[in-house]
């Protein structure tokens, strides 16, 4: 499955690690969010960095003793239809201020991208491979953005107020009375 | 009404282009159906029995003449030459191909209009009374809190794949006709102690099949914390709302089975965080969306001018329309005309390309350029100066708009069932069809009063049938066609759910049935204006019972 991040495919330098299988020195490792809790202690102690991916039904608010040494958080899409990570991603982001790579997996389609960047993620599971052409356009496909989330780009509310009164005249003006 | 600034062109422009896209996709196979049908759906596309289905959004049932020309335009260049009014203040036409739907759009947003979260497990259509800014006594327009609303949930990232879909009302009126208490957010606008207006603030009230009343689980939010509440609900829906099972995926199920006033508690929690943050709102940023907000420039006139006086001493159908049809404005010598789209045999809601020419032909002469759209299903002309009121009755009688039967027996509220709808399981047109017929008398309707009716062809309650005082579901026995009764429902400021008369009745009984129910009023009611929900309130259901199943 390829990963992109940056607008770009790269290559996975995370290794997934199983329940019970033993952690690899001096490779980034993706987790089980059991084992992190259960390991946290030797885990910290790791040169290589370390992340877990995190199952959708759990709070995230769990994972606030270890934000600032993790590497990454995985959040998990079922299916695209189960929305549940994206607030999860926010509470991340916005609230805890996780700074580390923050990655959508599970089914992550190219219709879903900008929701998914405007929620903090950083890094995409493309489930297809054609998809993976087409993020740098989807991110490019909305302008305008109704609601401030912690992604930066400025809200039409704000940005209405800082720009001058003069460019609130409609041109197409035939639905106005 | 809310005029789209540069900022909202842009976005639906943009939302037409990716849509576009996304149909290409589709037609050419690289996106499957599964894929296909959140994205179409949350443009307000269904794929119904014999074609596509378009569902327009209308925020808060606010339509300019332009905008009703629009989808007069629509109606004829994509559909069959009519469009159907729903329950939510939108419109839907029927019979759209796949291939046009982008056009269609395209049309549609030249003139501000889209199908944009009509559908899917989003926030939907942001609904208002629909006399909302007109009505007598209203404390302010809701109109510009429904906008705030309607802008900060649109295209939301984190609320994009709720569990469930997700419909918001507001109202700012001691009388809700906005339903308020069967949304799954319900705002009702009030003044505190300290005459500081705000919102009691009601989650989980909804229909479908498992109905329940909303709890308030703030009684007084003040204005500023608006949206910040609102995320607050909506993400704790979000993340807890079960996704195990559709029929539990509402948030009715979710404050039912965690207590309303645990929910209160998690939402209380959440909103704590963020309420300080940027969703707090900013008066300048309200300011700034109250601008966009255009209102007529209104005549100083007084009430009862001559004219009126006139045709009403003059014309007994007249005046049979005036006091069924019209109602107060809040300004003097103003009114509010409510056109019937119920038509003795005719579809309730639907209205021809060519009805809706000549409404926006007069909404221009006569209601500065707006037509309001109503959950009853009804338009609305909102600002009619009393002395055009005879003039405009010739004109709507002419295209038959002018049935005066609004809140009558024959004004039936229902969903489009079995003859649209894959999910039906009975008719719901014919029935209502049938019902005007059988009380196209229009003396024995008004010797009636109030009483609304309302069908659904399933269990999911588009028709709203809990909250009608007489309320009709399609069921399916053994394959055929038969409808359960309730009676004594109400969507009002005393909502209330109906209770079920007895087994339900085939096909060919159930306009007997509502007839039988109305000879019954008849006789019990106690005085001629007890209206027959509180009828039902003072006797129960019992007599109703006999009287109907005494001969089945």
């Amino acid at each position: 499955m390829p990963l992109v991040k940056a607008g770009r495919v790269i290559e996975d330098r995370f290794v997934r690690v199983l329940d019970d299988a033993p952690v690899p020195d001096g490779v980034p490792v993706i987790l089980p969010a059991a084992r992190l809790l259960a390991d946290a202690r030797e885990l910290v102690l790791r040169q290589a960095p370390t992340g877990v991916i995190w199952p959708n039904d759990r709070r995230v608010a769990e994972l606030l003793p270890y934000l600032d040494w993790i590497a990454l958080v995985a959040l998990v899409f079922p299916t695209f239809r189960d929305g549940r990570a994206y607030s999860q991603a926010r509470l991340l982001r916005e609230r805890h201020e996780f700074r580390g790579e923050l990655r959508a997996t599970g089914q992550v389609l190219r219709d879903q991208l900008l929701f998914l960047h405007r929620a903090g993620f950083d890094a995409f599971e493309v489930t297809k491979e054609k998809d993976t052409a087409a993020f740098a356009e989807a991110l490019q496909r909305y302008s305008i953005f109704y609601q401030p989330t912690g992604d930066g780009r400025p809200s039409a509310l704000r940005a209405r107020l800082s720009r001058g009164p003069s460019s609130t005249v409609p041109e197409r003006q035939a639905f106005v009375r | 009404m809310y005029v789209y600034d540069d900022f909202d062109r842009t976005l639906v422009d943009e939302r037409v282009r990716e849509f576009r896209d996304q149909v290409a996709r589709r037609l050419s196979g690289e996106l499957t159906e599964e894929e296909f049908k959140p994205l179409r759906l949350m443009n307000g596309v269904y794929l119904q029995l014999h074609a596509y289905m378009l569902r327009i959004a209308i925020p808060y049932g606010t339509l300019s003449s332009a905008q009703l020309r629009t989808l007069a335009h629509v109606a004829r260049r994509y559909d069959r030459d009519y469009g159907h009014f729903t329950t939510r203040q939108n419109v839907q036409f029927n019979w759209i191909k796949l291939e046009e739907l982008p056009d269609a759009m395209a049309d549609l947003a030249d003139a501000g209009l889209h199908g944009m979260q009509t559908s899917g497990n989003c926030v939907r259509n942001i609904t208002t009374d629909q006399w909302a800014g007109v009505a007598p006594g209203e404390i302010e327009d809701p109109r510009l809190w429904a906008e705030l609303l309607r802008q900060h949930l649109t295209l939301h990232p984190e609320f994009s794949f709720l569990p469930r879909k997700f419909k918001i009302a507001l109202t700012a009126s001691a009388h809700d006709r906005a339903a308020v208490r069967v949304h799954d957010i319900g705002l009702r606008m009030h003044r505190n102690g300290a005459g500081e207006t705000g919102f009691e603030v009601i989650v989980g009230g909804g229909l479908g099949r498992t109905p329940f009343i909303g709890k308030t689980i703030k009684p007084f939010l003040p204005k500023r914390d608006l949206l910040s509440y609102v995320e607050a609900i909506l993400r704790t829906y979000n993340q807890y709302g079960r996704r195990d099972n559709i029929y539990k995926a509402r948030i009715k199920i979710l404050v039912h089975e965690l207590g309303a006033e645990k929910f209160a508690r998690e939402v209380e929690e959440e909103w704590q965080s963020i309420r300080d943050g940027a969703l707090a709102l900013d008066p300048a940023v309200v300011a700034e969306i109250a601008t966009r907000f255009r209102y007529p420039d209104h005549e100083l006139l007084d009430d009862n001018p001559p004219e009126l006086r006139k045709a009403r001493t003059e014309d007994k159908r007249f005046r049979l329309w005036l006091d069924n049809s019209v109602a107060n404005h809040r300004l003097p010598g103003h009114a509010i005309v409510t056109l019937s789209l119920k038509p003795e045999g005719e579809p309730p809601g639907d209205a021809t390309a060519r009805q809706m020419d000549a409404i926006a032909d007069l909404a221009d002469r006569y209601s500065f350029g707006e037509i309001r759209v109503g959950h009853e299903q009804n338009l609305a002309l909102p600002h009619v100066a009393q002395r055009d009121l005879p003039a405009l009755w010739r004109a709507l009688d002419e295209i038959g708009l002018a049935t005066p039967n609004v809140n009558l027996i024959s004004d039936i509220i229902a969903c489009p069932g079995l003859d649209y709808c894959s999910l039906a399981n009975a008719r719901s047109i014919p029935v209502a069809e049938e019902i005007t017929r059988r009380f196209k008398d229009l003396d024995l309707a008004h010797s009636l009063g109030r009483l609304h009716i309302n069908i659904s062809g399933c269990i999911n309650a588009c028709g709203h049938h809990h909250i009608g005082h007489i309320g009709i579901l399609g069921v399916e026995k053994n394959g055929e066609e038969y409808y359960q009764v309730t009676v004594g429902g109400r969507a009002d400021e005393n909502a209330e759910l109906g209770k079920i008369l007895g087994p339900a009745v085939p096909y060919g009984e159930i306009a007997d049935v509502v007839e039988d129910i109305a000879a019954a009023y008849l006789e019990l009611r106690e005085r001629p204006d007890e209206l027959f929900v509180d009828t039902v309130k003072r006797l129960g259901v019992e007599p109703f019972k006999e009287r109907v199943y005494a001969t089945r």
